[in-house]
């Protein structure tokens, strides 16, 4: 079987990281796009040929299978190294990733040893004369940013965490696993796992709040953020913060919501003073009633907004106080 | 213990941007700019280490004249000297040529460790770093929170998604992209800038560094860059305007009766 369209699964001790299916996603949409091409999911680890076997229901019409004791735990120079021994003996057409921190962490080392770019980060694209046009964003998400890919491929294309549905995975297609051979010999792994650990211990599980006041640095001040209890107090919510805020520890880090912390999507979402940056929205984006109060008028989180208030924060949230204590 | 870090300048936050009408970029005349976040704190977690364990930092920026600024800011601050490749015509959005061109400063200053950003805030592709320390032969580690120098070796801590790490050790040199706020950045004092006016700041040009026009022109790569505009609106967003009471007033009744919310 000839491979077109490869996507790279991603998994930490046999289990999927839940984005992996988004990029099954986009290969499928791409796959019908082009004209019906073959896709190709590739897992690559040791002992993981369970989870291989496993996503053979995923839509796609193969799962290669890379096994050896040089990536049973992840490292950019033993998974760029395995990646591009398979990309070169499938020799796909597209190579698609969703853009997890991994991803971020050995791709351009992988595409760069095949002397190729790696179109990161994309968040969609659009077919244009039977062509693929990418979007990516630029800016913090200000600006979109078209590219297209010229030549034959390989080409290395990673989407945003995000960027497809993985509720519309199509499964009409069934794959069988093959063992995709590799050889590792040569291959020197200069990185040493010593350990991998949960950081903070969560204690607060912010996915099941119903009602989130989530506050950013556009509250200026560590003193301010009583004002911002006082809001989540009359809203019976809780209250979660974007990265700096964490990151200046004006709030405890499993507070954060955000690629690096939690993902929520509560009935109300109340941004105060987030501009919105990607790695913040995608931890975000799939709330219920999203409402923004930030001075910045061309701040992205408008963009995800449903209710919108430009102005100034420290008059605005006391008027929604006293207005919702009626 | 040699450490470069990699500056890059980029419109400050909350710049006002505007589209050129051709699309290629935004107006660049009318921004102000400042040194990248998350390169802050590469120079930060650069400054910590050689006070720690002795040695020198060495900043590497490229760019037109105005990155000058951002040169004295990291000098303030306690570099102790810079390198600026100050050329107009390769401003450009590919990661390759960029780390080509930085790699290319690097050969001859052999440093033990380069730090950079994770990412930058204007093109965001969040590979100059990684490809750096391909094109230098160099083992990296992306996303740093923390690092302990050894002997020969660094221990770092990475960040994964979700709130998991991973420590790994790596053998120098290396190359690590740095997370913002992996510490606390500290303010240049009036010492540091006046001692900053005497320390170096090297300006090669391209042909010091043993590359060519060709190799930094964009044609080669098979990635087209083709326009940029305003991002088109997926939601309805209502907008509430007028004093602060009749927005409140406005949006509660919506969050009530529209969203149901509570």
């Amino acid at each position: 079987m000839s491979l077109d369209i490869l996507v790279v699964a991603e998994q930490r001790d046999g289990e999927l990281n839940r984005s992996t299916l988004e990029a099954v996603v986009a290969a499928q949409n791409l796959g019908k796009d082009l004209g019906g091409k073959e896709i190709g999911l590739l897992v690559l680890g040791q002992n993981v040929s369970d989870l291989a076997s496993e996503l053979t229901s995923k839509g796609v019409n193969e799962v290669l299978l890379a096994e050896h004791d040089k990536i049973a735990d992840y490292t950019p120079g033993g998974y760029a190294a395995a990646v591009k021994q398979i990309v070169e003996n499938e020799n796909p057409t597209y190579v698609l990733f969703s853009h997890t921190y991994m991803v971020r962490d050995y791709a351009p080392k992988l595409t760069t040893s095949m002397q190729k770019p790696l179109l990161s980060d994309c968040v969609r694209y659009v077919m244009d004369g039977g062509n693929p046009v990418f979007t990516r964003q630029v800016f913090q998400g200000k600006v979109d940013a078209d590219f297209v890919l010229e030549g034959d491929g390989p080409h290395f294309v990673s989407f945003q965490v995000g960027a497809f549905n993985a509720d519309n995975l199509d499964t009409g297609t069934s794959g069988s696993v093959r063992n995709a051979d590799i050889s590792m010999d040569d291959v020197e792994i200069r990185t040493k796992v010593l350990e991998i650990f949960e950081g903070v211990k969560q204690e607060v599980d912010l996915s099941k709040a119903e009602r989130i006041v989530s506050v950013g640095r556009g509250i200026k001040k560590e003193e301010n953020l009583e004002l911002m209890r006082d809001l989540a107090g009359v809203l019976d919510a809780e209250i979660s913060a974007s990265r700096p805020v964490c990151d200046d520890g004006w709030l405890p880090l499993d507070r954060q919501v955000g690629s690096s912390g939690q993902t929520v999507s509560p009935k109300l979402y109340f941004a105060v003073g987030i501009s919105g940056a990607i790695q913040h929205i995608v931890g975000m984006k799939n709330s219920g009633a999203i409402v923004a109060i930030n001075k910045d008028p061309h701040a992205p989180i408008f963009d995800i907004a449903d209710y919108a208030v430009v102005g100034d924060l420290f008059e605005v949230i006391p008027a929604v106080i006293a207005e919702l204590k009626g | 213990m040699k450490i470069i870090v990699c500056l890059k300048q980029v419109p400050v936050k909350d710049s006002l941007l505007k589209i050129k009408d051709d699309e290629t970029w935004v107006h660049e005349d009318d921004l102000s700019y400042e040194i990248n976040e998350s390169d802050h704190y590469a120079l930060e977690t650069a400054l910590r280490l050689k006070e720690e364990h002795g040695g020198e930092v060495v900043i590497l920026t490229m760019g037109a004249d105005r990155v000058r600024e951002a040169i004295k800011q990291g000098l303030a601050k306690g570099a102790e000297r810079a390198i600026h490749i100050n050329n107009e015509s390769f401003t450009t959005i590919d990661s390759n040529i960029n780390a080509k061109i930085l790699a290319a400063a690097i050969k001859t200053e052999q440093p033990d460790l380069i730090l950079t950003g994770l990412q930058t805030d204007d093109y965001g592709s969040a590979q100059t770093g990684v490809i750096l320390a391909e094109y230098l032969g160099l083992p990296h580690a992306g996303i740093v929170m923390e690092i302990q120098k050894q002997e020969g070796s660094i221990k770092v801590k990475r960040e994964l998604e979700s709130g998991w790490f991973q420590s790994v050790e790596l053998p120098m040199p290396a190359l690590l992209t740095i997370q913002s706020g992996i510490n606390q950045l500290r303010y240049a004092t009036i010492k540091g800038i006046m001692m900053a006016k005497k320390k170096e700041i090297k300006q090669p040009t391209l042909s010091d560094l043993g590359l060519s026009e060709s190799d930094v022109a964009p044609g080669s790569s098979s990635l087209k860059f083709q326009k940029i505009y305003v991002p088109k609106k997926t939601k309805q967003t209502q907008f509430f305007e007028g004093d602060p009471k009749d927005i409140a007033s406005q949006l509660v009744d919506k969050l009530r009766n529209e969203a149901k919310v509570f």
